[in-house]
């Protein structure tokens, strides 16, 4: 690619080629076709190519001209700027950064299980919306998102989102943002850990493949320390290969006498999750953290190759139906509530993902060796991610509708039997027989698949269905079903961990405040004291959702997408107050109609989720009804004695109460954003802002191809001519 | 494109990719007085990660 610096003011741009013309007419012309394919057919079944085909048109179309209008007009980018990581190059955290090898840094801090759960569950509305929200969403908003942010945190030596709302907005904002992630986060990780305990409950195999982690990451902590310092390739092959043999061990286990051993309770995965947590955060990094980390990065990138694969050379057809009666009804099991806004706060990952702005405000500002890369490393990590969550709605929609809401609605739905099960799908007006759920548990190498909510389960079945059409058949079908569970479980502990940590660094920042030795990172006393405290706050709402009576992931997943789209929503109002404040309201649109669309969504989600007269819906509803029974001494079902009464009227409480301080939040920020908007628009010279002056870059990038090394034609010393 | 490239490529970005080209990468930088040893290197850059941690996402 030649280097792609700014327009030259008053020249001509350069005229398309030919073969440039045709290559992405053509790419236009199979994106529209697969656009249509989806669109005109009704009634019948369609193959998943076509989901995948509409995808990767449409991102190559939006990356190709849509993120450089971004970058050359409304960003303008300029690589004859020197970015903070060659200004201030200390060869730790700012170290300029191959941008090859930055989008795999950043890609892997970005993708979790997010973009593999939200479309799941999103699969109640059919397909189609789903599809279109994660296309659109991510094009239009979500990596315009991850993009903007990144330039602005860039701009500005690699500033967290906290820090630059208070240094762009004021204290007032400041504070808003700094709790609001930080509650954003704790529901976030006990949502992550929720879906964890629903995947390995009662589940022997799973439990023992994803314990055996532990001493397999401790292993490779000391290999790496001890034996073989730096060698880490080697240390991650040994890894993987021991837990691929954890996997092949967990079926053995599952048919001996250890079976019991490694039969956990829910209650008992949460206690075990909230003391490895705890542990996890407060143990050396080197020993259990970055092994896991290396692994669990390992396995993302080689699941998610092996599923794109899998998809494109089975061709599966879709089972799901395009546009299913809960979009319109709201009555749907697994989450309740209309396509709109439900649909899009619930697939938050892979369209629009607040969370991805913590990320691009941080690490990954300080590695960029050259303004333009904001393209690749900010817009084109986010469409893979993307494609990640346009794949895990094409796993949901192959397996057969029956057996979806056998696995997702809540078990006070379903009761505990195949036959219970079967009868409540078919109320719900789908057949699968009991018969064919006890098959499937039997193929995949599980006790029971009812009521195996959280979405991984389902992903996990769809991900054996598609994989053991290539490789191994039905034999393998257990052996990939865990694999895959293994895979999701992995990289949500790794967020689990990581998390942990950072809430730990937030806590501490922010009572470093109010008492300074809480602030000292070495400190030991403040260091526990702080974990505790973070890992204590998501274990609780980790055990109200694995006890909740109504089910966990049906009563805690909305508020997880509306909290993650809020914090979307504080990105994109920096991003638009920014673009504003440096002079370019005209371009403003660019980040304000996302931001428009965002707050939309999730003031109407968290209105609804607060005030909604319907008790499926509206949490102080619900408690109303809950509450009013109790008075009586009734018992409502699906509770199933006072005490279970007591805690839905509590747990409502609670998750209503968090909704509203969540909004008011952002309503505070966005506020405080539109008075500084109107000051910057009245002005008559731009307002000042936090960016750092522009520094004369030194460094040349080599304009090799995709496959070039970083070492080839590069002259590190050589001064960059005027050109 | 020839394979050699490819596997040479991808040798490349594996090891920037993981850090385990960093020390060479800090011995080619290091011209003045006696480098640090592999173990020793590694081991300041492991405890770096302690002062922070990054983000890993949903």
């Amino acid at each position: 690619m030649p280097n792609p610096g700014m327009p030259q003011p008053g020249g001509s741009r350069p005229r398309a080629s030919l073969p440039s013309i045709v290559v992405w007419t053509l790419v236009a012309v199979v994106g529209g076709l697969a656009w249509g394919v989806i669109a005109l057919s009704r009634g019948e079944e369609i193959s998943a190519i076509w989901l995948v085909a509409a995808a990767l048109g449409s991102y190559a179309i939006a990356y190709r001209f849509y993120s450089r209008f971004i970058a050359r007009r409304v960003l303008r980018v300029d690589d004859r700027r020197a970015t903070p990581a060659e200004r201030l190059d200390n060869g730790v955290d700012y170290q300029p950064t191959d941008r090859r090898v930055l989008l795999g840094h950043h890609f892997a801090a970005i993708a979790g299980a997010g973009p593999l759960v939200g479309p799941v569950l999103a699969a109640q509305m059919g397909y189609l919306p789903g599809t279109i929200w994660i296309i659109v969403g991510v094009i239009l908003a979500g990596a315009v998102q991850d993009m903007v942010t990144l330039f602005f945190s860039m701009r500005r030596d690699g500033k967290s989102l906290g820090q630059m709302v208070r240094d762009e907005l004021g204290p007032i904002g400041g504070a808003a943002a700094l709790i609001a992630v930080f509650a954003i986060m704790i529901i976030l990780l006990a949502v992550l850990a929720l879906v964890v305990v629903n995947a390995l409950a009662e589940s022997p195999w799973g439990t023992f493949s994803i314990a055996m982690t532990i001493p397999i990451a401790l292993f490779m902590g000391f290999y790496l320390r001890i034996l073989r310092p730096g060698r880490v390739m080697e240390t991650t092959v040994i890894g993987v290969v021991l837990l691929l043999l954890a996997i092949v061990g967990g079926g053995m286990i599952q048919g001996s006498a250890w079976a019991e051993a490694f039969t956990l309770s829910p209650v008992t995965l949460v206690w075990c999750l909230v003391i490895y947590g705890f542990f996890a955060s407060v143990l050396p990094v080197w020993m259990l953290l970055a092994p896991r980390d290396y692994l669990s990065t390992f396995m993302k990138i080689g699941t998610i190759v092996l599923l794109a694969v899998g998809v494109i050379l089975v061709a599966p057809t879709l089972q799901n139906e395009a546009v299913t009666q809960f979009a319109l009804n709201g009555a749907g099991p697994v989450f309740s509530g209309s396509l709109f806004p439900f649909v899009f706060i619930t697939i938050a990952c892979g369209a629009l993902s607040g969370f991805h702005s913590l990320v691009s405000s941080g690490t990954t500002p300080k590695m960029i060796q050259k303004e333009s890369q904001v393209r690749l490393i900010g817009y084109g990590a986010m469409l893979m991610e993307s494609f990640v969550a346009v794949m895990a709605l094409v796993a949901a929609s192959v397996l057969d509708p029956g057996l979806y809401y056998a696995m997702n609605a809540p078990a006070g739905l379903l009761g505990t039997t195949a036959e219970s099960a079967s009868q409540a799908v078919a109320n719900l007006g789908f057949t699968i027989s009991p018969d064919d759920l006890r098959t499937t548990a039997e193929e995949i190498g599980e006790s029971s698949v009812v009521a195996r909510t959280g979405g991984a389960p389902t992903l996990a079945v769809g991900i054996a269905e598609i994989l053991s059409g290539i490789f191994g058949g039905a034999a393998f079908k257990a052996f990939w079903y865990h694999f895959a569970i293994m895979f999701e479980a992995l990289f949500i502990l790794t967020t689990v961990d990581a998390g942990t940590r950072v809430g730990r660094f937030m806590l501490q920042d922010m009572l470093g405040n109010v008492w300074k030795p809480i602030g000292r990172v070495s400190w030991k006393p403040g260091l526990w004291g702080t974990s505790a405290a973070v890992v204590l706050a998501w274990g609780y709402f980790l055990y109200a959702g694995v006890t909740h009576p109504l089910g966990g992931i049906n009563q805690l997943f909305p508020l997880f997408g509306i909290a993650n789209q809020l914090l979307a929503a504080v990105a994109l109002t920096l991003c638009t107050t920014l673009l504003i404040k440096s002079g370019r309201l005209k371009w403003a649109w660019v980040t304000g109609v996302p931001l428009a669309w965002d707050v939309a969504v999730t003031m109407t989600a968290s209105w609804q989720k607060v005030f909604s007269t319907d008790p499926k819906i509206g949490f102080f509803a619900q408690r109303e009804r809950y509450a009013d029974a109790l008075a009586e001494g009734k018992v409502l079902a699906p509770a199933k004695s006072i005490e279970d009464m007591h805690t839905v009227v509590t747990n409502s409480t609670v998750t209503g109460v968090l909704t509203a301080v969540f909004a008011l939040l952002v309503i505070v920020i966005m506020a405080n954003a539109a008075v500084v908007c109107v000051r910057a628009i009245r002005a008559r010279t731009p307002l000042p802002t936090t960016e750092t002056p522009f520094v004369e870059s030194k460094i040349l990038v080599p304009a090799g191809g995709v496959f070039s090394t970083g070492d080839e034609g590069r002259e590190p010393d050589k001064v960059a001519g005027p050109s | 494109m020839k394979a050699g490239a490819v596997l040479r490529f991808l040798r490349w970005y594996l090891r920037e990719v993981t850090g385990e080209g960093e020390y060479d990468k800090y011995l080619a930088r290091h011209t003045h007085g006696t480098p640090l040893s592999r173990r020793e290197f590694e081991r300041r850059r492991s405890d770096q990660r302690e002062k922070g941690s990054a983000m890993r996402c949903c």
